[in-house]
């Protein structure tokens, strides 16, 4: 297929389609709005259902009904209204529904600004909704990039029957860039003999989709189930992107667009001299913490760089676990740190430890 | 022996929850009925609301959700969009319906949504112990209005038929009564044409069954009917709110 210049909120709207999905619940909210307009002209030409719901609320709880109907189904949002969907997300965790969630991110909290932010890393990875539950976190940093996630994204809710989330920086909905929509999946995916599709009375179990377990031993079973299943993806699912890590003596770490900066800034300091790699990660859950195990005996220090106060960081130090110094460069506000701020900060650590 | 009445099959055999004399269970039985009357057992979903109804899903024999609190509507837009052919009803308490869910529900109202909504309005939250409902009637004792509801405190209650009866999206809305044997008649013929209407694909439809729950009405379950009939039937007139389409 040829390449096609597209926004990336479009590239995304574009890709679920190809992946199959004809069941699109939104609500406007900048700058994610491309992609509920897009989802609008064209389900009507596929067969496929696009509805404006009165909220957020109502459009995560729309995707509920349609996930546990068996269809593949996705909303997407930014952050205010991604808070509003984080009751039905817990919801769609429990009942064990696959979905997909795209939240675009602008700067917060509150009201925030519309201006690129990854301040929601917390709450997609860290929980979010109430309850003890994962989603499975995917982080582009590129449009071709967003749009293969969004496509494998869909198996992996399938496969896990887990909710997955896209989770980029406004810029990555605002860009433009070539972007060329791969074959969808091949991986085998399981039957959806649990949806509620009107039963027969024989040919399966009677479809129930539900959270609700009042009796401590059937949650315990659901809990013991989850903790499995996110074992398995812990196992199985990781990936991360290492920039120039063979020789690095200087690792940046950073996800979605802002590694992009990092990999330019890694390039300017080998131009200086200095060996810097990047490590990306593109799962931030699972988190790939053995990545930065595997470099604690070879960097120096690591350089953790993100538009936020330092939400991955809590993670990078986790993995990195005290063997070497992690440093950190928030930019916060809605402004893109530039690979010279980004130089700055790491020469200014370099003359410090000397 | 002849048989003059046998359990639909549309009910499991999982004994009902609810406190004795509760019309729940009524309710729950006209629903079933008539899913069976109607030849849709393999066509119907339900969606079970967060209130006493909650395990609704334990009860209907067939595919079903449970919901979040007050969400029913938009869990039921869902699942109808992908199977338009199935008979989708949502099953909901009046916390949940007219508090809670009160966007939900005036909305799937307002786009037509083609599904069937059977709101049971007791006038008080069951579930979480008997405090003040949006449609608690005025002077009503609860244990959120310990000295009765007032107007000054609380507002007037909430008449949730006549509020989606003017909505042009609707295309039925019956207010019914549960509290005795002609009453409940009509709420059968009421569901009945609910659920004729969502198949024929008029549009939404919603029957509002005015019910009683003793536990928390402080009353025997013969009591709470009269007090159902002497208190509530007033401010919330019986019959057909919206029939057809406005436009
Ligand atoms: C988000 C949320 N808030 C509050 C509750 C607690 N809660 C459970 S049932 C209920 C009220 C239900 O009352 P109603 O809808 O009138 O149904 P009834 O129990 O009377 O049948 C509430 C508030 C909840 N489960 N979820
Ligand atoms: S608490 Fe009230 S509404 Fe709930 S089951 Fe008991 S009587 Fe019925």
């Amino acid at each position: 297929m040829a390449k096609k210049l597209m926004k990336g909120n479009e590239a995304i709207a574009e890709a679920a389609i190809k992946a199959g999905c004809r069941y699109f619940f939104g609500y406007p909210i900048t700058p994610q709005n491309e992609i509920p307009e897009y989802m609008s002209r064209r389900m009507p030409q596929i067969g496929g259902t696009f509805v404006q719901a009165e909220s957020e609320v109502s459009a995560i709880n729309m995707v509920y009904g349609a996930a546990g109907a068996g269809a593949r189904a996705m909303t997407s949002s930014s952050s205010p209204g991604i808070s509003l969907k984080q009751e039905g997300i817990s919801y769609i965790a429990c009942s064990e529904l696959p979905a997909v969630i795209v939240n675009m991110m602008r700067t917060g909290p509150g009201l925030g600004g519309i201006l690129p932010s990854q301040g929601d890393y917390f709450q997609a990875v860290k929980g979010g909704g109430h309850g003890d539950y994962h989603l499975i976190v995917l982080a582009p940093s590129s449009i071709q990039e967003a749009a293969d996630l969004i496509m494998d994204g869909f198996d992996l809710a399938d496969i896990y029957r887990n909710p997955v989330m896209i989770l980029g920086d406004g810029m990555i909905g605002q860009m433009m860039e070539p972007v060329e929509f791969k074959e969808p999946g091949k991986r085998p995916l399981p039957a959806k003999d649990w949806a509620a599709t009107g039963w027969d009375g024989k040919s399966r179990k009677r479809a129930v989709i539900n959270s609700l377990y009042i009796a401590a031993e059937e949650m315990e079973e659901v809990m013991a189930r989850l903790k499995a299943r996110y074992d398995e993806i812990e196992k199985k699912e990781k990936r991360v992107e290492e920039y120039m890590m063979d020789d690095a003596e200087v690792c940046i770490t950073a996800y979605g667009t802002v590694a992009r900066i990092a990999k330019s800034t890694a390039q300017k300091l080998r131009s200086e001299g200095i060996k810097a790699g990047v490590i990306r990660p593109i799962t931030l859950w699972p988190f790939p913490s053995e990545t930065y195990e595997k470099y604690c005996g070879q960097v120096d220090f690591f350089f953790d760089v993100e538009m936020s106060l330092g939400q991955m960081l809590e993670d990078v130090k986790l993995a990195v676990n005290g063997r070497k110094p992690v440093e950190f460069m928030g930019v916060v506000g809605g402004s893109v740190p530039t690979p010279n701020q980004i130089r700055e900060k790491i020469m200014e650590v370099i003359r410090r430890e000397k | 022996m002849t048989k003059v009445f046998e359990k639909t099959k549309m009910l499991t055999d999982v004994p009902f929850h609810y406190c004795p004399g509760c019309t729940h269970g009524i309710a729950h039985r006209l629903v079933a009925e008539c899913i069976e009357e109607l030849g849709m057992c393999d066509k119907a979903v339900g969606i079970a609301p967060v209130g006493c109804a909650v395990f609704a899903y334990k009860y209907f024999n067939c595919d079903m959700y449970e919901a979040s609190h007050g969400r029913a509507p938009s869990v039921a837009t869902g699942a109808k969009r992908v199977h338009p052919e199935n008979l989708v009803f949502t099953y909901q308490g009046d916390g949940d319906l007219a508090s809670m869910g009160t966007a939900e529900i005036v909305h799937a109202a307002a786009r037509g949504e083609n599904i069937s909504v059977i709101f049971i309005n007791n006038a008080i939250y069951g579930m979480t112990g008997g405090q003040m409902a949006p449609t608690s009637i005025m002077g009503q004792v609860t244990t959120t209005s310990p000295y009765g509801r007032k107007k000054e405190l609380n507002g007037m209650p909430v008449k949730m038929s006549e509020m989606l009866a003017v909505l042009d999206g609707s295309y039925y809305i019956e207010r019914c009564s549960l509290h005795d044997v002609a009453n409940i008649r009509k709420a059968k013929a009421a569901i009945k044409k609910a659920f004729r209407y969502q198949m024929e694909g008029k549009g939404f439809s919603m029957v509002e069954l005015l019910s009683t729950c003793p536990t928390n009405w402080g009353m025997t379950p013969v009591k709470a009917c009269e007090w159902l009939k002497e208190n509530m039937i007033p401010y919330y007139p019986l019959g057909v709110k919206k029939e057809g389409s406005t436009l």
